[in-house]
């Protein structure tokens, strides 16, 4: 097998007394869709928090292409490789479509600049163009963005992450609040963006992530319980106790 | 999804519409004009001068509060530090009143660099306590140093009369001819904000002011792009603050007082905080309310007060923004 591009060892969070994670180890090949499920409160949020750098983890440590990343500020994460979404939709309410994925795609060329010109930066626009091509969002080019609808505003959210090509994409349940049509449009969005990238996501609908993801994490009271394809969570006996038993629902 | 799409003109603000497009792209010149015929248009010289230095000062602030979303309440410190510092270096150490002028916009931009590193951690309220309180402390200090500073009675006895560029005397005792030497500084001075807003920058503070956590996931360290801003915005203000004591030839100790700090964010919600021009609009409007209003009630503050609480809740956009979103038109989706 090739090397992981991301690898957690032994990584837990506290907050106070309260353990929200402990010990999750595992590995992330390139190329893969992996998802993350669990009961609420299970500590989903707070792991991928830890991976996107928000908060440091208590113990244990982050490997990112080889390299130690444990403790490294929140705002390196994008130019190391790693991009996020948020559970709860992120954009910049006031800007133009265009101008959100805009700024995100100057975050990797220049920062302090209060020199030149930056509409002569023509290349920014290109790249917003083309991820706002790549979520679907080309015809609302020039809205402004809190007009957007909710799924057109997820999809926002993926592009402004994924104009810096990012090696790495963690969403945080990226049809959280969606109906049913917003919903499929994403899942196709997903598809599409899992050919050729690695993705780690974290969703509550089951037979989404079934159908998407190559591997499937389960956390349980900030634990790893269970780490296997699809098939072996499906039929995992302490999986179904603990998630699928008592979200019906959702299986 | 149309190919079509990808090939319309870059345009970094992506104006809603023609005539705003035309407005900003045309915003230094405008605003220029504006500044030149300004002192003709208003009923007393004296108003015209308070209203380009007080502008000047809110253009400053306006790129801290307007455009990255940090409400300061002690731009007063730089301000004074810039009035203070010019005029020290004028009448005590001789200095020519250039060198005097280039001193104080260094040296107020240094103390806002200060200011800046040890009030940006905190947010909101916290922030707004936080610059309060070192701006208070310059207040303070200035009081004490009173052989400096003159304490309580003000700096004094520091008057320029001409001013020599390049072999050109000019009479600056002459209030026309004196306004437009100001004006000239206030003309640079806006020419490099306008720069700076339409530089990468200020896409990235208009970032940090719409969403923090946005983009810090972006990439951007957002403590360091807002004390640039803090440091940017206090240099304009500490220019400001030369210009006041080179008009007035004295500098009070009002002028680092709370009441300098409060008139600021006045002026610049009154003429449209985040608008290149309303801060002198803003200006226009405080300055004229306390002329007309102090004409029959010395309790001006309380009309003026009052008109600033209807701001902030029927008008926030201010004069001049809520103008230019008229001219606009109501569109935007």
């Amino acid at each position: 097998m090739t090397t992981p591009l991301l690898a957690v060892e032994n990584v837990g969070r506290r907050f106070g007394g309260f353990v929200a994670l402990e010990g999750v180890t595992a590995a992330f090949e390139p190329n893969r869709v992996t998802a993350i499920i669990g009961p609420n409160g299970a500590g989903k949020s707070t792991f991928f928090n830890v991976l996107s750098g928000v908060m440091p983890p208590s113990t244990g440590s982050i490997r990112f292409k080889g390299r130690d990343i444990t403790g490294t500020p929140q705002h390196r994460f994008a130019h190391l490789g790693i991009a996020r979404s948020y559970q709860i939709t992120n954009i910049f309410p006031e800007l133009s479509v265009h101008e959100n994925v805009r700024v995100a795609a100057q975050a990797l060329r220049t920062r302090y600049d209060i020199w030149c010109n930056r509409a002569a930066m023509t290349e920014l626009d290109d790249k917003a163009d083309a991820a706002l091509a790549a979520v679907g969002l080309a015809g609302r080019r020039d809205a402004t963005a809190k007009f957007l609808a909710h799924g057109q505003q997820r999809a926002l959210e993926i592009a402004v992450a994924l104009v810096a090509d990012p090696e790495l994409l963690l969403l945080d349940e990226p049809t959280a609040g969606m109906g049913p049509e917003e919903t499929k449009d994403m899942v196709g969005l997903l598809e599409r963006l899992a050919k050729d990238r690695t993705i780690l996501l974290v969703e509550h609908k089951m037979k989404m992530i079934l159908g998407l993801s190559d591997r499937i994490l389960v956390l349980h009271h900030g634990r790893l319980i269970a780490d296997g394809s699809p098939q072996h969570i499906q039929t995992d006996p302490e999986v179904r106790r603990v998630y699928l038993g008592q979200n019906d629902g959702y299986a | 999804m149309t190919a079509s799409t990808s090939s319309l003109p870059a345009a970094a603000r992506a104006p809603r519409s023609p005539w705003r497009a035309r407005l900003t792209a045309w915003r230094v010149p405008l605003s220029i004009l504006a500044l030149c015929l300004l002192p003709w248009l208003l009923p007393s010289q004296a108003l015209a001068v308070n209203v380009l230095i007080y502008g000047l000062l809110a253009v400053g602030y306006n790129l801290l509060f307007g455009y990255t979303g940090l409400l300061s309440f002690g731009h007063a410190a730089f301000f004074g530090a810039g009035a203070y510092v010019t005029g020290i270096a004028i009448g005590q150490f001789g200095l020519p009143w250039f060198a005097a002028m280039l001193l104080g916009v260094a040296f107020g931009g240094a103390l806002a660099f200060l200011v800046g590193l040890l009030s940006i951690r905190t947010r909101g309220i916290y922030f707004s306590m936080v610059t309060l309180a070192l701006s208070q402390l310059v207040y303070y200090t200035a009081l004490q140093a009173s052989s400096w500073t003159g304490g309580e009675n003000g700096l004094r006895g520091f008057t320029v009369s001409t001013i020599n560029v390049f072999g050109w005397a000019i009479d600056i005792l002459d209030p026309v001819k004196k306004y437009y030497v100001l004006m000239v500084f206030a003309a640079a001075a806006l020419w490099f904000v306008s720069r700076v807003l339409n530089s990468p920058f200020g896409a990235v503070i208009e970032a940090v002011r719409e969403n923090e956590t946005r983009a810090r996931a972006c990439g951007y360290d957002v403590e360091r792009t807002k004390l640039l801003s803090f440091t940017l915005s206090g240099v304009i203000g500490a220019l400001a603050g030369t210009l006041f004591a080179l008009h007035l030839a004295i500098v009070p100790l009002d002028i680092l007082s709370i009441h300098t700090s409060g008139m600021v964010v006045m002026m610049t919600l009154l003429g449209g905080a985040g608008s290149f021009f309303g801060p002198f609009v803003g200006a226009l409007a405080f300055l004229l309310m306390e002329d007309v209003v102090s004409l029959w009630t010395s309790h001006w503050q309380i009309v003026v007060g009052t008109v600033f609480i209807l701001f902030v809740l029927f008008l926030p956009k201010g004069i001049w923004g809520t103008a230019l979103a008229a001219l606009a038109g109501r569109g935007g989706r």
